[in-house]
C-alpha cells in the first residue's frame, strides 16, 4: 500500500503546530483591539448633534459654569441635559439669525425637545449617580475630560467596567479638591505628586472603603 | 397587560399532572389526630396532611415534573443543534454596536423638577366611593408607584393591594380609547351632538325619563353638580348601586340612615366581629388594621409586669377571612344563624352557660363575660353581608356594654346621599321596564354585570331609548349601550371625594389623559349646560370656592392640594339615648339546608379589578387561589358529596345555576358554600374575561350577603384546573413559625420549641469571612401583627418591576413574587384549625447557602450583609434556586418582563433593572432605596437615619408588622425588636443566619 502522506508531510505538520496557536492568539489579539479600539468603545469619537453645540465655545472661550445647563449635576443621578429655555436665555438676544440656531428657535416655538444624540451611554443596568461623584472631589473632568477644548462633544473614557473599578478601587488616585470640581483643566491632586493630600481627602470626604466601592449592587441592581 | 405567558389552563401544556385520587379526609383527620399532642403541628394544605404524592414533588421537586426539564419529544441532538446555533448567534449580536441613543431635554422644564429626582404628589383613590389619601410617585411626569398619605387618617401611610395595582390599572393599554357609538368609534362632539337632543325631549317633561346611576358618591362636587341637574330636571332620579354595598349599615332603628359608626379597635379590649371582615373589607380598614395592631402589641404595665397584656379578637364567621385568622377564638357559624348567635350575646352570663347551643357556648361564655368586664372597652362589629337586624343588635350591644363614646363613635355619613341602594337599582329596573326611562347615563360601575340577577338590569336597560355609559374599560354594561364614553383614570383627573370619617380631599392628576378620557364633572356639566364642558380643574375648584369663601383661598387651595386633604373629618357625635331592644322573630334555618354565601374577593373586589393582572397572579390569602374563584366547601360537606378539589359542581339557588370548581377550605361552615364576587366577566379584558365563576349569576336582591336554599350537585367526568399557591416553595424543616398564647409567653417569653437547635456561627463548612464594618441591613417581621392582606406582595411588584406570568405558569410553581405571603393551618381540628400568615422575602443569609454554589459568582455577598443577584452576570443555572431553604429566589424561566406595551413599559420603576429571560431574581431588600437614602446622607455628610430606609413591603404594611433597618445600630428599630425574646429566624437549626427575622405571634385566647 502506498504511503498516504508524502515526506513533505511532516514540514506541513509542523507548520500547521507552530501555525495554529500563532493564528489563535493573533485573533484573540485583533479581537483584543477591536474591543478596546475607539470604534467599540466610542472613545475619541466627536459625536454629530441637531445643534452643533459646541463646549469649546461656551465653557473654553465663554467661561460658563458647567451647572449652569448640567443643573441636576450636584443633586440628581443625572446631571441632565438643559431645556431649550436655557439655551434661549442668551439666544433670544445673540446670534438671533443664525441659520445653525434655527433647531433651537423651532423647538422652542413648535414646543418640542431638540432631539440630541447621547455621547456618554451606560449599559441599562449600570446605575451611575452624578451628584455622590461629585460630592467626593472627583470632578467632571475626571471622567468627560476636558470639554472646553471639545468643539463637538466625545466620549474621553472607555466607560468600560475596569475603568471604573480603576477608580473606585484606589479613589486616592482620581480625587481632587471639591472646589476644583468644574475646573475643566481640573488636576487630580496624585497626579501633582500630592498623593498624601489625596489620601487625606478620600478621609475627609468619607469616600467608602474600595471594599464597598466594588461591592456589585454599587452600580448594578 | 397580557399575562406574558402565553399558556392557557386549556393549553395543555401545563405540567401533566396525573389525574389525582380523591383525597381521602377522613384519613386526613386520622393523622391529625394522631399527631396531637407533642408540641404544636402545622401544616400547610390537606394534601400536606395527607402526604399525597404530587405534595411530595413540591417538597423535593423545587417544581413539578414537566416544569422545569426540556419539553417532551426534543431529542438530546436537537438541543445540541440548538445550543449550537444559539451560540453562534450569540456571537453574531455581540459583534454589533450599541446603536446610538437620543435625550429628548424638555422646552420648558417644569418648577422644582430636577431630571433623576422623583416627585411624590399627594392624592386619593376611591374604593366603594370612600378615599383614601395617597402619594404617588412621578419620574419626571410619568406615575410610577402608589404609596399611602401618612397625613391621611385613612391611609397612615399604608395602601392596600387595590391602590397598589391601580397604577397597571392607569396603564392598562385595554382601557377604552375614545368615544364608542355602538361600538364604533366616535367623538366627544358627535356625543355632544346626540346628548342635546336627547336633553331637549326631556325638557318639556321635566325630565321625567332622565336616570343617572352612579357609585356610591362622597365628592362633594359631584354631589353639588347632580344638584344642579336635578334642579333643572326636577322629575329626573339619580340612583346609586354599589355591588358590595353598605345598605345594612346606617339604615337600622338606630338612626336615620345618615349616621355611621366608627370604631377604635387601638383602645379596645375585646373585640367581637359578628361576620365582619373588619381589617380588609371596610372602607376605613387601614385605620382599623393599625389600630387593631396597636391594641395587639403586648403592654406591659408597670404595674403589673408580669402580665402582659393585649386585646382579644372574638370572630364568628361562615368562612375564613383574614379578619377571621387574626381571632383568638373564632366560631365557625353559618351566616344565617349569626342573628340568632347575636341574640344570646345579650344573655345573662349563667343563662348562656346552661341554655346556648352546645356548639355556641363556649365562644358565647367568653365573648359575654369578656364585654361585661371590659364595659366601655369593647366592640361588637358586624360585617357587610349580615341583616340589618344583626346591625341593629350590634349597635345595642355596644350602648349596652357602655362602649358608645369609648370604642365606638358615631357620625354622620360622608356619603353624598346614603340611600338603600339595592333598592334604588330596584327602583330605576322597575322605571326603566314600566317604559319610564329614555335616558339613562351610568357614570362608572357595571350594572349590566353585577346587579342581582333577579332584576335583570340589562333586560330592563335594553328598555331604555338612550344608554350613556362612563367607564373605564368596554365592559359588559357598556356593550349594551349606545354610547360608551372613556372615563379619565382617578390617576388623569382633577376630582375630590371623602374618606369614611369625613375627611375630604381633591385628587389631583399625575398625568394629561393617556386618552381621550374624560371625568365624571366634565360628563355632568354636559348633562347641566349641554355644551362642552369646563376643565375638571375649573368644576372641582369652583365648587371649592364656593364652598370655602374668603380671602387666602388661593393659598388654602394649593394646602389642601398639596397635603392631599382637608383638615376637616367629621366630628363624631355620641348617641345618647339606649335604643330598644329589637326582638328577634327569625326562625334559624335547619341546619341541614345549605346556605350560599357571598363576599368580595380578596384580589378583584367585586370585579373592578379583573384586568389587572399583578392582582391576578397574587394568591388570594386564605386559598391561595389565583386566577379563579371557587365554591369553597367544608371538608364535612365534600366528604358528604364525595367530591374533591378541582372537580364540578352545579349550584343552585334560587332556580339559577353555574358550574363551579370545589374548593375544599378546612374552616369553612358545615353547610356553608362561599363564592367569592368578581369572576365570570365576559368583558374585561384579555387578563380577566373568562376567569373564575360570576357569582352575580345567583345574587339575589333579597341575599346579597347570604341566602339559605342551596342545591348542590356534582358534574361527573369533568375537572377544572386551579392555580393554587399554597403548595409551592414548600419546604420542610422545624420551627418555621412560633405560636403561643399569651399565658404560654408570660412563662417563655421565646416560646422555642423545646427540640430547638442553635448551631454556633462558625459550625460550617464554609466558614464566615464576613464583617460588616459599616450599615448591616437586617428586617424583623412581627408574625403578631401580619394579617395576611398581600399588600406588600403587590407593593413590591409595583416597585421592583415584577412581572406577571398567568395561570398556566403559576400552575407550573413559576410566581415571580419576590415576598410571598405564606399560610400555615394548626391543630387537629380540620373543621376550625388554628390559621396564621407569614410573610417570607428572600433571608439575606449571612451563610448563604445560595452564594457558595453558583458557579459564576453571580450572587454575592455585600459588605453590608445584602445577598446580591448580579443580573448581568447569571447564566441561568438555578443552583442557587435549588439550594435555597426558604425558596424565595425566582426564575425567568421565559420572557417575562411585557417590553411590547408602551403602556406598560411607562408603569416601570427607572431604577430597578427588567429582567430577561434565563435570569434569576429575588428580593434585594430595595437596594435602590438603600442605595438613595445612603447617597442623599453622605451629601448632607451624616449617617443614615433609622427609618429613613423604607423597604416597599414595609412602607405599605398598614400595621408596621415590617420594619427594617441597620442592625449594627443597637438603638434601631430593628434592632430593639430583634432584641425581643419571641424573635426567631426560619430555619436557624441550618446555621444560615437569616438576616430577616420573625417575632413570634401570641394568641390571647379566653381561659
Amino acid at each position: 500500500m502506498a504511503q498516504i502522506f508524502r515526506k513533505s508531510s511532516n514540514g506541513f505538520a509542523r507548520a500547521v503546530i507552530v501555525g495554529v496557536p500563532l493564528a489563535l492568539a493573533a485573533l484573540v489579539g485583533v479581537l483584543y483591539a477591536v474591543e478596546w479600539s475607539p470604534w467599540a468603545t466610542r472613545e475619541w469619537i466627536p459625536i454629530s448633534q441637531p445643534v452643533p453645540f459646541s463646549h469649546k465655545h461656551h465653557v473654553g472661550q465663554l467661561g460658563i459654569d458647567c451647572r449652569y445647563c448640567h443643573v441636576g449635576v450636584e443633586k440628581s443621578a443625572y446631571a441632565g441635559i438643559p431645556p431649550t429655555e436655557t439655551c434661549m436665555t442668551c439666544h433670544s438676544q445673540l446670534y438671533t439669525d443664525q441659520a445653525m440656531l434655527e433647531p433651537v428657535r423651532k423647538s422652542l416655538t413648535e414646543n418640542k425637545p431638540i432631539v440630541w444624540n447621547k455621547v456618554h451611554d451606560l449599559p441599562d443596568f449600570v446605575y451611575f449617580n452624578h451628584s455622590i461623584h461629585v460630592n467626593k472631589g472627583i470632578g467632571c473632568n475626571a471622567c468627560h475630560g476636558n470639554v472646553a477644548e471639545m468643539q463637538l462633544t466625545w466620549q474621553n473614557q472607555t466607560l468600560y467596567m475596569a475603568w471604573c473599578l480603576q477608580c473606585h478601587r484606589h479613589p486616592e488616585k482620581y480625587i481632587a479638591d471639591r472646589k476644583d470640581n468644574f475646573n475643566p483643566e481640573r488636576v487630580a491632586l496624585k497626579d501633582e505628586g500630592k498623593l498624601d493630600q489625596a489620601r487625606q481627602l478620600v478621609k475627609d470626604y468619607h469616600v467608602q472603603s474600595s471594599g464597598v466601592l466594588t461591592d456589585c449592587y454599587t452600580c448594578h441592581r | 397587560m397580557n399575562p406574558s405567558a402565553p399558556c392557557s389552563p386549556s393549553c395543555g401544556c401545563a405540567a401533566s399532572a396525573p389525574a389525582r385520587p380523591a383525597l381521602d379526609l377522613a384519613a386526613v383527620r386520622a393523622k391529625l389526630a394522631a399527631a396531637a399532642g407533642g408540641g404544636k403541628k402545622y401544616w400547610r394544605s390537606l394534601e400536606a396532611v395527607a402526604e399525597t404524592p404530587e405534595f411530595h414533588e413540591w417538597l423535593h421537586r423545587e417544581y413539578p415534573r414537566g416544569a422545569s426539564e426540556w419539553p417532551e419529544g426534543q431529542s438530546r441532538r436537537d438541543f445540541l443543534k440548538l445550543m449550537a446555533a444559539s451560540f453562534a448567534l450569540a456571537g453574531v449580536t455581540a459583534c454589533t454596536r450599541q446603536p446610538q441613543e437620543k435625550i429628548l431635554p424638555y422646552v420648558k422644564q417644569p418648577e422644582q423638577l430636577i431630571q433623576g429626582i422623583p416627585l411624590q404628589y399627594a392624592t386619593a383613590m376611591t374604593i366603594g366611593g370612600y378615599a383614601t389619601g395617597l402619594l404617588v410617585e412621578s419620574h419626571e411626569g410619568r406615575p410610577t408607584k402608589i404609596e399611602g398619605n401618612p397625613d391621611h387618617p385613612m391611609s397612615l401611610g399604608a395602601a392596600n393591594v387595590f391602590h397598589q395595582a391601580s397604577i397597571l390599572e392607569l396603564y392598562d393599554p385595554e382601557r377604552t380609547r375614545t368615544v364608542l357609538r355602538a361600538g364604533e368609534v366616535s367623538s366627544w362632539d358627535e356625543f355632544m351632538a346626540d346628548l342635546v337632543n336627547a336633553l331637549a325631549e326631556q325638557r318639556p317633561k321635566q325630565g321625567a325619563g332622565l336616570r343617572i346611576l352612579t357609585e356610591t358618591v362622597t365628592s362633594p362636587t359631584l354631589a353639588a353638580q347632580l344638584d344642579a341637574l336635578l334642579k333643572k330636571y326636577p322629575q329626573a332620579k339619580w340612583h346609586q348601586y354599589e355591588p358590595w354595598n353598605r345598605d345594612n349599615f346606617g339604615q337600622t332603628t338606630f338612626d336615620d340612615g345618615r349616621t355611621v359608626a366608627d370604631y377604635d379597635f387601638g383602645k379596645a379590649r375585646v373585640i367581637v366581629s359578628l361576620d365582619s371582615d373588619f381589617l380588609f373589607g371596610h372602607p376605613a380598614s387601614l385605620a382599623y388594621a393599625r389600630q387593631f395592631a396597636q391594641g395587639r402589641s403586648v403592654v406591659i404595665e408597670a404595674s403589673n409586669p408580669l402580665q402582659p397584656t393585649m386585646s382579644r379578637l372574638y370572630v364568628a364567621e361562615p368562612t375564613p377571612s383574614i379578619t377571621g385568622t387574626m381571632a383568638d377564638r373564632r366560631l365557625v357559624c353559618r351566616a344565617s344563624e349569626i342573628t340568632e348567635l347575636t341574640r344570646w350575646l345579650r344573655e345573662r352570663l349563667d343563662t348562656v352557660q346552661e341554655t346556648a347551643p352546645e356548639q355556641w357556648r363556649g365562644w358565647l361564655t367568653g365573648a359575654v363575660l369578656d364585654l361585661a368586664q371590659n364595659q366601655g372597652a369593647g366592640i361588637v362589629i358586624a360585617g357587610e353581608g349580615q341583616t340589618q337586624q344583626v346591625h341593629a343588635m350590634a349597635h345595642q350591644l355596644n350602648t349596652v356594654f357602655g362602649n358608645v363614646g369609648h370604642t365606638v363613635y358615631y357620625r354622620g355619613s360622608s356619603e353624598a346621599n346614603s340611600v338603600r341602594q339595592t333598592a334604588s337599582l330596584k327602583e330605576l329596573v322597575d322605571d326603566a321596564n314600566a317604559g319610564r326611562v329614555d335616558l339613562l347615563v351610568q357614570i362608572g360601575g357595571n350594572a349590566g354585570y353585577n346587579a342581582p340577577a333577579d332584576l335583570d338590569f340589562s333586560g330592563a336597560q335594553g328598555k331604555v331609548k338612550h344608554n350613556v355609559h362612563l367607564g373605564l374599560a368596554y365592559n359588559e354594561t357598556a356593550q349594551r349601550c349606545q354610547w360608551h364614553l372613556p372615563l379619565a383614570h382617578y390617576l388623569e383627573s382633577w376630582n375630590d371625594a371623602c374618606a369614611f370619617d369625613g375627611t375630604a380631599s381633591v385628587m389631583q392628576p399625575l398625568i394629561m389623559p393617556l386618552y381621550e378620557g374624560r371625568t365624571a364633572h366634565e360628563l355632568l356639566d354636559m348633562l347641566v349646560l349641554e355644551q362642552s364642558p369646563r376643565g375638571a380643574y375649573d368644576i372641582v375648584r369652583g365648587q371649592w370656592q364656593a364652598t370655602h369663601p374668603g380671602e387666602g383661598i388661593e393659598k388654602a387651595w394649593r394646602k389642601v392640594i398639596h397635603d392631599g386633604l382637608a383638615a376637616s373629618a367629621v366630628p363624631p357625635t355620641v348617641a345618647a339615648a339606649e335604643p330598644e331592644w329589637v326582638k328577634v322573630s327569625v326562625e334559624p334555618p335547619s341546619a341541614d339546608t345549605l346556605e350560599l354565601v357571598f363576599k368580595p374577593d380578596y384580589t378583584v373586589w367585586d370585579g373592578r379589578f379583573c384586568n389587572n393582572g399583578w392582582l391576578q397572579d397574587t394568591p388570594k390569602p386564605i386559598t391561595k387561589l389565583t386566577w379563579d374563584n371557587a365554591a369553597l366547601l367544608s371538608p364535612r360537606l365534600a366528604e358528604k358529596l364525595g367530591v374533591a378539589n378541582e372537580d364540578v359542581v352545579e349550584l343552585t339557588f334560587k332556580g339559577r345555576s353555574v358550574h363551579a370548581p370545589v374548593w375544599i377550605q378546612p374552616g369553612q361552615a358545615e353547610n356553608s358554600v362561599t363564592l367569592h364576587l368578581g369572576y365570570g366577566r365576559t368583558a374585561a379584558g384579555s387578563v380577566g374575561s373568562g376567569q373564575g365563576v360570576n357569582a352575580y349569576a345567583l345574587r339575589t336582591s333579597d341575599a346579597m350577603g347570604f341566602g339559605v336554599g342551596l342545591e348542590i350537585k356534582k358534574v361527573p367526568g369533568v375537572k377544572w384546573e386551579l392555580a393554587c399557591a399554597q403548595n409551592h416553595h414548600s419546604t420542610e424543616g422545624r420551627d418555621i413559625y412560633r405560636v403561643g398564647t399569651l399565658e404560654e409567653y408570660r412563662k417563655k417569653p421565646s416560646l422555642e420549641p423545646a427540640n430547638t437547635e442553635t448551631p454556633g456561627r462558625d459550625d460550617t463548612l464554609y466558614p464566615p469571612d464576613h464583617t460588616y464594618p459599616g450599615h448591616a441591613w437586617g428586617m424583623a417581621i412581627d408574625l403578631n401583627t401580619c394579617i395576611g392582606c398581600n399588600a406588600c406582595m403587590v407593593a413590591c411588584q409595583s416597585e421592583n418591576n415584577i412581572p406577571i406570568v398567568g395561570k398556566g405558569e403559576v400552575i407550573k410553581g413559576r410566581e415571580m413574587h419576590w415576598i410571598r405571603v405564606d399560610g400555615y393551618y394548626e391543630g387537629e381540628n380540620l373543621d376550625n384549625p388554628a390559621m396564621y400568615h407569614q410573610p417570607v422575602p428572600c433571608m439575606h443569609c449571612e451563610n448563604a447557602p445560595c452564594e457558595v454554589v453558583c458557579p459564576v459568582a453571580a450572587t454575592l455577598h455585600s459588605p453590608e450583609g445584602l445577598n446580591e443577584q448580579v443580573y448581568n452576570r447569571c447564566i441561568g443555572t438555578r443552583y442557587c434556586s435549588n439550594n435555597c431553604p426558604y425558596k424565595v429566589r425566582r426564575f425567568n424561566f421565559v420572557q417575562y418582563a411585557d417590553n411590547e406595551h408602551l403602556t406598560i413599559k411607562m408603569q416601570r420603576n427607572p431604577d430597578v433593572t427588567v429582567r430577561s429571560r434565563g435570569v434569576m431574581e429575588k428580593c434585594t431588600f430595595c437596594v435602590q432605596r438603600i442605595n438613595e437614602a445612603k447617597i442623599t446622607a453622605e451629601k448632607e455628610n451624616r449617617s443614615v437615619r433609622d427609618g429613613e430606609i423604607k423597604t416597599a413591603c414595609q412602607q405599605t404594611c398598614p400595621t408596621e408588622a415590617i420594619v427594617f433597618g441597620d442592625i449594627n445600630d443597637p438603638e434601631s428599630r430593628v434592632s430593639r425588636l430583634k432584641k425581643q425574646e419571641r424573635n426567631f429566624g426560619m430555619f436557624a437549626d441550618l446555621n444560615t443566619r437569616p438576616r430577616t427575622t420573625y417575632l413570634a405571634r401570641i394568641t390571647n385566647p379566653s381561659v
